[in-house]
């Protein structure tokens, strides 16, 4: 029986990592991250989780151990935030590329400097190219549901590749909401142990993570690409088994409401996904079409379903929590990519905000659709909810 | 004691090369049921090269400053799988572990985890082509240490690694040199014995960065010991241990002339070199002696 507790999303993930039976755990404690391995500490303690939890002096030795562990078979997990994810940011491709199916949660938060300690998006999207699958969720629910799809993904034949799932920072991870505790019998059904080929076995020793010269190098990036767009179909085929098994489901790599008849269609990542299509419910009553489209796989992209889903709007705005200084928003070049390759020419509007923790109101994405509706702002770069006027040169 | 097997073949590593007889060996002690990790650097580099693979057991390469990580990884893996019978071994250069890797290898022995990390020193980053380490002698020429005309290549001293990582108050430490393999294979036989985290420090000269012949390896790995210049000796149960103590030291001149990366130097510099060897002695006097 499941059961339905008061929890926040970083306690959510740490359910889900116990259900999905993670044998290794290493971590290296960061804010906003730390409860999710404070929760999963305890569950080792008082044996509720039959794991073995290494206390590792920092990031970059968290993602080491973590790949040592998943080496030998193991499922392992570990969690980070912001500079702790740039400072394992090497190791991101050695697990990636060396196709270890490690499952880290990611609690994203502002990248100094200015130093802080509150949610954007631009310490995962930085990392977007480090060839692990990106996953972003809205809300703790689907923070512990992902925790145990995520291995399902990650083991996949198929794929065997990490899978990085992203928390906003203290808006996810330190909210708390009645979340439902699938039983373990309820995911082991689901979830069964991690069985590989693919390990250091002391029966048939193999050497692993090797150099490979500029005759192959490309051929083995290649496959490595090639699993990672597999994830777009898997991610479907996980989900379905999810729902059948618990009731509950997500769809695939996007999550799009009133998209089919919209004139006006805002895309987001995360939590604040809900808060878009509460506006869009909104405008609708107005007699405004609205709709909403939340990315919760940003690597791989899912370019052919977005283009199908954005083709019919006469506009599409992106809310980017993060900024690639100098240019625009990642999320908006990723989608703008992607309607060049539909040969759409449908305008886009780029409303880059929440960056540092900064509140993205209500207000802020009415703003957003009427800039959309009148064809403003001028700039393809637009801030919002600032506070202070930019009046620098 | 050692396999007749060979468990590290095939490889590129130069002519004369200390690094690669102290893996090999080390390999012969612990066998093909070794989980093997390995950083950037001479070792990983001439043996990784797909599909030319060198290690008849399992090994994987780390980021240049995760050894010591990917050892306690491998270990809790190995833990989590039930394996049985296997050593955890990691195995990384003098700026693999002293300078970049140096954190790792202290989170592993403040974790205790069972596996023995050894480290072969050849006094700088020969892979990247001769540059300085933190394990570089007083006086070496390197390509970051150029020895320009009147200079001393080199001006600081070595770091003290094993006294560093006894600190540390670990099971199993030792010193080795290539020139007494003997002594470092009973070092990694009794390193592998341990519950716990071991390490072995071994000196291993490198004829391409050293400007010694191939041939010299050996003789100039004993003479290192021979004259003072490098120790051997052991920690564990919270005490030094000195293994040999020479009657009386070999000439240190012989020892500096004959090496291409100490050509400039001195008589002055020698001094130096010998009054700095001196002060060790004086210190190490305070280990357990051989014998006693």
């Amino acid at each position: 029986m499941s059961e339905t507790r008061f929890i926040s999303g970083d306690e959510a993930f740490a359910q889900g990592i116990r259900l999905a039976r993670a044998l290794v755990i290493s971590a290296y404690p960061i804010t906003p991250q730390t409860i999710v391995v404070e929760r999963l500490a305890e569950m080792v303690e008082e044996g509720q989780l039959d794991s073995r939890f290494i206390h590792v002096e920092s990031e970059h030795s968290a993602m080491m151990a973590a790949m040592g562990a998943s080496a030998v078979g193991a499922r392992t997990f570990t969690a980070t935030s912001s500079q702790g994810l740039l400072y394992m940011a090497e190791c991101l491709s050695y697990v990636s590329g060396g196709r270890f199916p490690i499952v880290m949660m990611n609690a994203n938060r502002a990248t100094a400097l200015p130093w802080s300690i509150y949610g954007d998006h631009r310490d995962s999207l930085s990392l977007l190219d480090c060839g692990w699958i990106q996953i972003y969720v809205e809300d703790a629910q689907e923070a512990l549901d992902m925790a145990v799809q995520a291995y399902a993904l990650a083991e996949a034949e198929e794929i065997r590749l990490p899978v990085m799932v992203n928390l906003d920072g203290f808006i996810l991870t330190h909210t708390y909401e009645p979340v439902d505790i699938p039983d373990q019998e309820t995911i082991d059904a689901f979830l069964p142990g991690r069985d590989t080929w693919d390990r250091l076995d002391p029966e048939n020793p193999v050497s692993m993570a090797v150099t490979v010269g500029p005759e192959l190098n490309e051929e083995i990036n290649i496959l490595h690409h090639k699993a990672s767009i597999n994830a777009l179909d898997t991610i479907k085929k996980v989900d379905d088994k999810y729902r059948k098994i618990t009731g509950r489901g997500y769809g695939g790599a996007l999550r799009t409401y009133l998209t089919e008849d919209a004139d006006y269609i805002l895309i987001s990542l995360g939590s604040i996904s809900g808060l878009i299509r509460e506006e869009a419910d909104r405008l609708r009553d107005e007699g405004i079409r609205a709709g909403a489209v939340s990315i919760r796989m940003m690597r791989p992209f899912p370019r052919d379903e977005l283009i199908r889903v954005l083709k019919g709007a006469r506009a599409v705005g992106v809310i980017d929590k993060d900024i690639s200084f100098g240019y625009e928003g990642t999320v908006y070049t990723n989608v703008n990519s992607a309607l060049m390759q539909g040969r759409s020419h449908i305008p886009t509007y780029d409303f880059v905000g929440g960056i540092g923790g900064r509140d993205i109101s209500l207000a802020d994405i009415e703003e957003c659709f009427k800039d959309m509706m009148s064809g403003r702002p001028e700039e393809s770069v637009k801030f919002i909810g600032t506070e202070v006027e930019d009046d620098i040169g | 004691m050692i396999s007749d097997d060979e468990f590290f073949y095939g490889h590129k590593a130069c002519g004369g090369c200390g690094g690669s007889l102290a893996v090999r060996i080390a390999l012969k002690v612990l066998g093909e049921r070794t989980l093997l990790t390995l950083p950037a650097g001479c070792m990983s580099a001439v043996s990784f090269n797909y599909p030319q693979m060198s290690y008849a057991n399992n090994a994987i390469i780390s980021a240049f400053a995760g050894t010591g990580a990917v050892m306690s990884g491998l270990k809790a893996g190995a833990e989590a799988m039930g394996l049985k019978d296997y050593h955890v071994l990691g195995i990384a250069g003098d700026g693999g572990t002293a300078d970049i890797g140096i954190q790792a290898l202290s989170g592993l022995i403040d974790r205790n985890d069972e596996g023995i990390y050894i480290c072969y020193d050849n006094e700088a980053y020969m892979n990247t082509g001769i540059q300085k380490s933190g394990l570089t002698p007083f006086g070496a020429t390197t390509t970051t240490t150029p020895a320009v005309p009147g200079g001393k290549g080199n001006i600081k001293p070595k770091k003290n690694l094993f006294e560093i990582v006894a600190a540390h108050g670990i099971a199993y430490a030792a010193t080795a040199s290539v020139g007494y393999i003997e002594d470092f294979a009973a070092k990694v036989k009794r390193a592998s014995e341990v519950k716990g985290t071991s390490f072995i420090h071994v000196l291993a000269p490198c004829p391409t960065g050293w400007g010694i012949d191939t041939a010299e390896t050996i003789e100039v790995a004993r003479e290192v010991v021979d004259t003072g210049l490098w120790y051997l000796a052991e920690y564990y149960d919270g005490e030094y241990h000195l293994n040999r103590k020479p009657e009386e030291f070999k000439d240190v001149s012989h020892y500096i002339k004959r090496q291409g990366r100490f050509k400039h130097l001195n008589d002055e510099d020698i001094n130096e070199i010998i009054r700095s060897r001196d002060k060790t002695w004086d210190r190490i006097a305070g280990f357990k002696q051989p014998g006693k």
